[in-house]
C-alpha cells in the first residue's frame, strides 16, 4: 500500500511539472508555414541552391526580427530534382500534408508548370521565381491565373530591351545560337517573334544540347553569315563555352548575351573570353554604379552585403534575387493582410511600387508580373567586372 | 499460378478499400506514380526477366505514349481515350519495327542498342519543337473523362490507374503460364536450344519487346493526363536506368517483383526527404548491394525467407517454380 | 569564312573532341578485354581525374605537373578500390548483373562528386597559353594540341606495354582466353584488378586534358562515357585501334553534321552510329569477326 502510494505521488509530481513545462514553452502564436519545392539538386541546381539559401536566409531575418505580427515564419523547402514529376508530388505534399499558406517555386518552368494547377485548385497563393508568361497565363484562353505570380522577368522583356539597343545602334542583321532547354528554347521563341516589330532580320539560328562541350562547329557556321551581332540564350557552362569558342575563333561580330548569364559563376568559367560580351540585366549585379536616386540600390545592397557575409564565397546572382523579390512580395502581403487565402491573394495584386531585385513590380488583376523591359538595364563586362552602359 | 492469382484479387481488395482510410491527396499521387510507373516496370520485367532481353531505353515508349496521348487531343482534338489507343498502336508499331533489327543482338550488344534508340527518340522529343513542343513542353492536356466523371482529383485517377494496373497485371499472369510463357522462360535459358525445340525465337523475342512497350506507352498516356504537362525530361536516360533498377531491386524473375521495386523506389524519396542531397548517392549504393547480396532482389529474399519457414531447401524450391 | 577553312575548322574541333572519345573508349577496351565487362562508370573516372586536378591546382603553390600526376594517381587508386567492392565479390556474375553493377557504380560517383565538389562548374587552367594559333585559316587553341598529343603518347605506351612488357602481354593472354591464362600461371584476378586501374588512369587523364577547354563538373561523366562506349563499338570491342579510330571518326563525323547539316542533333550523331554498326556490323570496324554478339 505504501508502495502505491509512493508511486502515484511521483507520478502526479512529474505529471504537474510536466504540465507546467508545457505551459510555459506553448508559443504566444502558430507560425506561418510557408512552402517551396526548388530545384535544388539536378540539370538546374545551379539555380536552385542561391534560391534555397536566399529563402533561409531571408527567413532566419524576419523570424529575428519577430516574424510577422508575432507570428514566426516557418519556411519549408522541397527540392524537385528538377524533376516534373517530384515537383507535382513535393506541391502536393505541401498543400495537403504540410498545409502550407502560399507555395514559392518552381525554379525553372518546366518545373513550375506542372504545379500551377495544383495550387490554384488549392487556391493558396503560388509565387514562382520562374521567367515563362504561360506559367501566369493561360496560353489557350489568355487569361491571367488568379492564384499564380511570378518574380523573374520575362523573356519578352530581356529581348525587347536588347533589341532597343540594337535599334539605337542601327544594327538589324542577327544571328542566333541558344542551347535546346526550356530557357534557350523560350529565348529563341521571343527573339523570333518579336524581331520584326523591332526591324531586326535574324540571318541564322543555331542551337546546341545542354551537355554540349563544344560549339565551334555553330559559330564557324554563323562566320560564314553577314550578321552583325550574335545572340547567345544560354547560362552557366554552355554560355561560357560560347563565350570561349567565339573568342578562339576571333569572330568578327559583337556578342550578346541573355540576362541568364548575371552572376559570379559565369565571369569565372569565361575568364577574358567574357570580354565585351553585352547583355541586359536586373540592377542585382551593377548596384554600386547606380546613381544614388535610383529606387532600387539600397535594397540590392544590402541583400548583397547580407548573402555574400553568410554563404562566401558564393557571390550573389540574379537566381537568389527572384527568391528574394518572391519572399518580400509575400511576406509584405502577410502583413498586411494576413494569412487567409483570399485576402493574401488580392494584397499580392495590390503590390505596387516594390523596389526588388529584379525591378520595380506593379501589379495588377491583369499582370501578375509586374515588370517593365525597364526591370532591366544594359551591361557589358570589362575585365572581369559589370560596368552599366548608360 | 494459383498463388499468382489470389494475390492479384488480395490486390484489387486492398486498392479499393484503400480510399476508406487514406484521404490526402498526396498519398494518392504518390500511389498514381507507382501505379504508373509499376505498369513500365511490369513490362521491363516481362521483357528482362520472363525473356532475358535488356533494355536501357524504355523510357522512350513512355515519352512515345505520352507524347501521342498529348499531341492528338491538343492538335487534332481527339477523344482521350482514342487518342491512348492510337497511341498505343503507334508506339507498339514503332517497337515492332524497331526491335527487328536490335532484338538479334545479345548480351551488352542489345543493352547499348536499346540504350542508343532511347537517347535518339529523347533528343527527337527536344528538337521537333513544332511538333511536341520541345522542351519548354505542351501544356493544357485535356483531363481524361468516363461516364460523366472527369479524372481530375486525386483520389477518382488513383482509382483509375490501379485499375489500369490490374488488367495489365491480369494479362501478364496469364501470359506467364501459357505456353508462350514457357516458350519465353526457355529463351532467357538458352535461346539456341530454345529454337531446336520448335520455338520461334524471334518473333516471340519481338512480341514481349513490343508488349513491353505497349505497357509502358499505356503509361505514358495516363502521366500526360495527370500532369496536363508533358516535356522531353522525363524520358531520358536516367529515367530508363532507375526503371532497370526497380526491375532488379524487386527481383526480374517475379511480376511481384515488379510491383515492390516500383513501390520501394518510387516512395523512398519521400521518406528521405532530410537526405534529398544524397539520393544519387544512396541510389547507387543500392544498386551495387542489391547486385552483390541479393541478385535475385527483393522477391528473391522473400522467397528464401519462405522457404526457410518451410524448412525446404534450395534445391526443391528450383523445381517448384 | 572560306569553305576550306571551315572543313578544317570542324575537322580540327572534331579531333580533338574525338581524342577524348578515343582515350574513354580505350578504357571501356581494356577492360573489356580482360573481363568482358562493360565498366558503365568508366564515365565517372574522367569527371573524377578532371574535377581532383581543379581542386588540386586550387591549392596554393601546386604546379600543373604535380597535379595531373596526383589526380591520375588518385583516379587509379579509385579504380582499384571500385573494382574490390562492387565487382570482385560478385559469384557467377550475369551480363544484366554486372551492367547494373557498373551502373550503380556510376551513380554512386555522380552523387559523391555532387557532394564533395557541389553542383557548379569549374574551370581548369590552360596546360600553356590560351591564345589560339591560325593553321589554314582555322583557329586551333594549344590546348586542343595538347589532348591530341596526350592522346597520341597515351596511345603509343599502351602499345609499347602490350607488346613488350610481361603484364601486358598477360593482359592480352587473358583476353584470349582466361583458363588457358590461368594454365600459364597468371593470376586473372590480379589482372582484373591491373585493367581497372589502368582504365581509371587514362580516363583521368582524358579528363584532365579535356577540362581545361570545356571545364569540368559533377556531371560531365555520363555523356563522355556514352559516346566513348559509342566509339569502342564502332572499332569493334576488344580491338584498341579500334577504340582510337572510333573515338577520331566519331568526333569528326559530329563536328561535320553539326556543321553541315543540324546543329540540334548532333548529340544523336554518336548513337546514330553506333545503331548504324550494331545492326550491320555488330563486330565492329576492326573487331575480331569471329565474336558472339
Amino acid at each position: 500500500m505504501k508502495k502505491l502510494a509512493l508511486f502515484t505521488a511521483i507520478l502526479v509530481i512529474c505529471g504537474l511539472t510536466f504540465a507546467s513545462a508545457i505551459a510555459q514553452n506553448k508559443p504566444a502564436k502558430a507560425p506561418y508555414k510557408i512552402g517551396a519545392v526548388i530545384d535544388v539538386t539536378g540539370s538546374a541546381s545551379g539555380l536552385g541552391e542561391p534560391e534555397k539559401q536566399t529563402l533561409l536566409m531571408l527567413t532566419d531575418e524576419l523570424n529575428a526580427k519577430g516574424g510577422i505580427n508575432g507570428h514566426k515564419i516557418e519556411m519549408i523547402i522541397y527540392d524537385n530534382e528538377s524533376d516534373p514529376t517530384k515537383a507535382v508530388t513535393k506541391a502536393k505534399k505541401l498543400v495537403s500534408e504540410d498545409k502550407v499558406i502560399a507555395v514559392i517555386g518552381a525554379t525553372q518552368s518546366g518545373t513550375t508548370m506542372p504545379i500551377v494547377d495544383i495550387i490554384s485548385e488549392a487556391k493558396i497563393p503560388l509565387v514562382s521565381v520562374a521567367a515563362s508568361w504561360k506559367i501566369v497565363t493561360n496560353p489557350e484562353t489568355k487569361q491571367t491565373r488568379p492564384w499564380v505570380f511570378k518574380t523573374a522577368q520575362s523573356d519578352s522583356l530581356a529581348v525587347s530591351k536588347i533589341y532597343e539597343y540594337l535599334n539605337k545602334n542601327n544594327i538589324s542583321k542577327v544571328a542566333l545560337i541558344t542551347v535546346s532547354n526550356g530557357f534557350g528554347d523560350s529565348g529563341r521563341g521571343e527573339l523570333q517573334r518579336l524581331a520584326p516589330s523591332f526591324k531586326i532580320t535574324i540571318v541564322a539560328d543555331e542551337r546546341f544540347g545542354e551537355q554540349d562541350a563544344d560549339m565551334t562547329a555553330q559559330l564557324t557556321k554563323i562566320k560564314g553569315t553577314d550578321a552583325q551581332v550574335v545572340i547567345c540564350w544560354c547560362i552557366q557552362k554552355g554560355a561560357a563555352l560560347v563565350a570561349k569558342n567565339f573568342k578562339d575563333l576571333g569572330m568578327p561580330q559583337k556578342l550578346i548575351m541573355s540576362h541568364g548569364i548575371a552572376n559570379q559563376n559565369f565571369l569565372d568559367l569565361a575568364g577574358a573570353a567574357a570580354n565585351g560580351i553585352i547583355l541586359p540585366a536586373g540592377r542585382l549585379i551593377v548596384a554600386e554604379q547606380l546613381p544614388l536616386t535610383d529606387l532600387q540600390r539600397k535594397g540590392l545592397l544590402d541583400y548583397k552585403s547580407k548573402f555574400e557575409a553568410k554563404f562566401s564565397p558564393a557571390k550573389v546572382s540574379t537566381f537568389g534575387g527572384h527568391a528574394y523579390d518572391a519572399f518580400k512580395i509575400l511576406t509584405n502581403a502577410l502583413k498586411k493582410a494576413g494569412p487567409e487565402p483570399e485576402k493574401l491573394r488580392a494584397e499580392i495584386e495590390k503590390t505596387k511600387n516594390y523596389a526588388g531585385c529584379g525591378g520595380i513590380f506593379n501589379m495588377s488583376a491583369a499582370d501578375h508580373e509586374g515588370l517593365t523591359k525597364d526591370a532591366f538595364v544594359m551591361v557589358q563586362i570589362k575585365d572581369g567586372k559589370w560596368e552599366l552602359i548608360n | 499460378m494459383k498463388r499468382d492469382w489470389s494475390l492479384w484479387a488480395g490486390l484489387a481488395v486492398l486498392i479499393f478499400l484503400l480510399p476508406l482510410f487514406v484521404k490526402s491527396p498526396y498519398y494518392f499521387s504518390v500511389l498514381i506514380f507507382i501505379a504508373i510507373y509499376g505498369m513500365i516496370v511490369l513490362g521491363l520485367t516481362m521483357l528482362m526477366g520472363y525473356a532475358g532481353q535488356i533494355s536501357l531505353g524504355h523510357a522512350a515508349f513512355f515519352g512515345l505514349g505520352a507524347y501521342f496521348s498529348s499531341i492528338l487531343t491538343l492538335y487534332l482534338h481527339l477523344n482521350p481515350w482514342l487518342a491512348m489507343a492510337a497511341g498505343l498502336v503507334g508506339t507498339i508499331v514503332i517497337a515492332f519495327l524497331l526491335g527487328i533489327p536490335t532484338l538479334k543482338l545479345h548480351g551488352h550488344y542489345l543493352a547499348m542498342a536499346t540504350l542508343g534508340l532511347g537517347i535518339v527518340l529523347q533528343i527527337i522529343f527536344k528538337e521537333e519543337v513544332k511538333l511536341t513542343g520541345g522542351p519548354t513542353g505542351l501544356t493544357g492536356i485535356p483531363y481524361l473523362k468516363a461516364f460523366g466523371i472527369s479524372f481530375s482529383n486525386d483520389r477518382a485517377y488513383y482509382l483509375l490507374c490501379w485499375i489500369f494496373m490490374l488488367v495489365l497485371l491480369g494479362l501478364s499472369i496469364n501470359l506467364v503460364h501459357s505456353r508462350t510463357g514457357r516458350a519465353l522462360r526457355a529463351i532467357s535459358q538458352n535461346q539456341v536450344a530454345a529454337g531446336t525445340l520448335g520455338i520461334s525465337v524471334n518473333w516471340l523475342k519481338l512480341m514481349v519487346f513490343a508488349l513491353s512497350a505497349g505497357y509502358a506507352s499505356i503509361a505514358g498516356s495516363l502521366y500526360a493526363h495527370y500532369l496536363a504537362f508533358v516535356n522531353p525530361s522525363p524520358f531520358g536516360f536516367m529515367v530508363s536506368v532507375k526503371l532497370v533498377a526497380m526491375v532488379v531491386i524487386g527481383g526480374s524473375a517475379s511480376l511481384w517483383g515488379a510491383l515492390l521495386g516500383t513501390a520501394l523506389l518510387v516512395s523512398l524519396p519521400e521518406f528521405l526527404t532530410r537526405l534529398q542531397d544524397y539520393e544519387m548517392v544512396i541510389y547507387g549504393a543500392i544498386l551495387i548491394l542489391v547486385m552483390v547480396f541479393a541478385p535475385r532482389g527483393l522477391t528473391g529474399i522473400a522467397a528464401k525467407i519462405f522457404d526457410l519457414l518451410r524448412g525446404r531447401t534450395r534445391g526443391e524450391n528450383a523445381q517448384a517454380a | 569564312m572560306e569553305w576550306h577553312s571551315q572543313l578544317i575548322q570542324y575537322l580540327a574541333t572534331g579531333i580533338t573532341t574525338g581524342a577524348i572519345y578515343a582515350l574513354v573508349a580505350l578504357g571501356f577496351t581494356i577492360i573489356y578485354n580482360s573481363t568482358e565487362i562493360i565498366n558503365f562508370a568508366q564515365g565517372e573516372f574522367v569527371m573524377l581525374g578532371g574535377m581532383i586536378a581543379a581542386s588540386l591546382l586550387a591549392m596554393a603553390g601546386m604546379p600543373m605537373w604535380a597535379a595531373i600526376m596526383l589526380a591520375i594517381a588518385l583516379a587509379t587508386l579509385l579504380g582499384v578500390i571500385f573494382e574490390q567492392l562492387a565487382i570482385r565479390p560478385v559469384k557467377n556474375p550475369s551480363v544484366m548483373n554486372l551492367i547494373i553493377i557498373t551502373i550503380g557504380g556510376s551513380i554512386l560517383l555522380k552523387g559523391a562528386a555532387m557532394i564533395i565538389w557541389g553542383k557548379d562548374d569549374r574551370p581548369l587552367r590552360s596546360f600553356s597559353s590560351s591564345q589560339p594559333l591560325h593553321i589554314f585559316g582555322a583557329a586551333v587553341t594549344p590546348q586542343s594540341l595538347w589532348v591530341m598529343a596526350g592522346t597520341l603518347v597515351a596511345v603509343i605506351l599502351l602499345h609499347f606495354f602490350y607488346e613488350y612488357t610481361i603484364t601486358g602481354k598477360a593482359l592480352r593472354a587473358c583476353a584470349y582466353n582466361k583458363k588457358a591464362a590461368r594454365l600459364c600461371g597468371i593470376s586473372v584476378e590480379r589482372m582484373v584488378l591491373f585493367s581497372f586501374a589502368l582504365s581509371a588512369a587514362i580516363g583521368a587523364l582524358a579528363g584532365i586534358l579535356i577540362a581545361p577547354i570545356t571545364f569540368t563538373s559533377y556531371d560531365v561523366g555520363t555523356m563522355l562515357g556514352l559516346k566513348g562506349f559509342c566509339a569502342a563499338i564502332f572499332g569493334g570491342l576488344g580491338s584498341n585501334p579500334g577504340a582510337v579510330l572510333g573515338g577520331l571518326v566519331i568526333g569528326a563525323l559530329e563536328s561535320l553534321s553539326a556543321g553541315y547539316i543540324s546543329s540540334g542533333y548532333k548529340d544523336a550523331v554518336a548513337f546514330l552510329i553506333m545503331l548504324l554498326v550494331l545492326y550491320f556490323r555488330p563486330t565492329g570496324i576492326l573487331g575480331k569477326r569471329s565474336e558472339k554478339v
